[in-house]
């Protein structure tokens, strides 16, 4: 408990600490997101020209 | 030599080195942040004056030191762009922006939060470090929303590196804010004369987070140039074979 408490100074301390694992994760989760859909319009793309020919 | 370089630096090649770069990146770096974040809330002794407040560093000063790593990346980039017009350095630039506006959102808002129990205050206007670090953040927001208010792929590379350039002088206001100016913000504790004014059990967890976290900075900026890459020649030759093979190129 007390390593929760961080002597009166918890909810700023964990705070930062969530907030800052949140966003790394948000960013890490946001980019393979990015990347899957830039991949997946480019094969779309470029089958259907495939299909075409 | 430079023939070396150019290979190195060609799309495709980067494609294919990205993807094995990432985990060698990203692993060592969450390993240095998992040890980090341990020895920083429960190993280390509190401060004599902050009390355990002060564990607020092992997350605000490595956001602080890679909101002006990415701007580095970011102009460093524009500059060999502009100069060499390598493909390669824009998608760097480009890459490195949404990642240098969360790590500048992240020190301005635990700075805030460190700020509120140690100075009465969460934000203090006349604190050029604050302010300075605040500017920050519209240099990424305005270089973002300038590469998407332009279609032209070459005019917003161009555009936007010069808009990076010129940003770099807020970057070394940043850094030095605190010795030329009174702040309310505490100067340099790492790299000041003398060596760094903290306890080897304090020290330690701050270098591995700050190594932590650039190793993991670099893997995230990795897969988004991958990604920004991979957009840019999305009617190239290569990128055609790369998803017409029988093993896909994810």
């Amino acid at each position: 408990m007390d390593a929760l408490a961080m002597g009166n100074y918890g909810p700023y301390v964990w705070s930062c600490f969530a907030l800052t694992f949140i966003v790394i994760v948000f960013s890490d989760w946001r980019s393979r997101v990015r990347h899957k859909q830039v991949y997946r319009d480019i094969e779309v793309r470029i089958k259907a020209l495939e299909e075409r020919q | 030599m430079w023939k070396f370089f150019h290979h190195l630096t060609s799309p495709p090649h980067y494609y294919r080195v990205g993807a094995t770069l990432i985990p060698w990146l990203a692993i060592p770096g969450l390993a240095l942040i998992a040890y980090g974040t341990y020895a920083g809330l429960f190993l280390a002794s509190e401060d004599y004056q902050q009390g355990d407040a002060f564990r607020i560093i092992y997350v605000h000063v490595p956001a602080a030191y890679l909101s002006m790593l990415a701007y580095a990346f970011m102009a460093f980039g524009g500059g060999i762009g502009l100069i060499w017009r390598m493909k390669l350095a824009h998608a760097v630039g480009a890459a490195a922006a949404p990642l240098g506006a969360a790590f500048t959102f992240l020190a301005l808002v635990t700075g805030a939060i460190w700020g509120r129990p140690m100075w009465g205050t969460w934000w203090e206007w006349g604190d050029p470090r604050l302010t300075s670090e605040l500017i920050l953040l519209f240099l990424y927001f305005g270089y973002m929303a300038l590469r998407s208010s332009i279609d032209d792929t070459a005019k917003a590379d161009k555009a936007s590196a010069v808009l990076a350039l010129v940003g770099v002088v807020n970057v070394v206001i940043v850094h030095y804010s605190v010795e030329w100016w009174s702040s309310l913000h505490q100067g340099q504790t790492l790299f000041k004369k003398g060596g760094p004014g903290m306890d080897a059990d304090m020290l330690y967890p701050l270098l591995a987070m700050i190594f932590g976290f650039t190793l993991l900075f670099g893997a995230l900026l990795a897969r988004r140039i991958r990604t920004e890459v991979l957009f840019r020649e999305r009617r190239t030759r290569w990128v055609r074979e790369l998803v017409l093979a029988p093993e896909g190129g994810k």
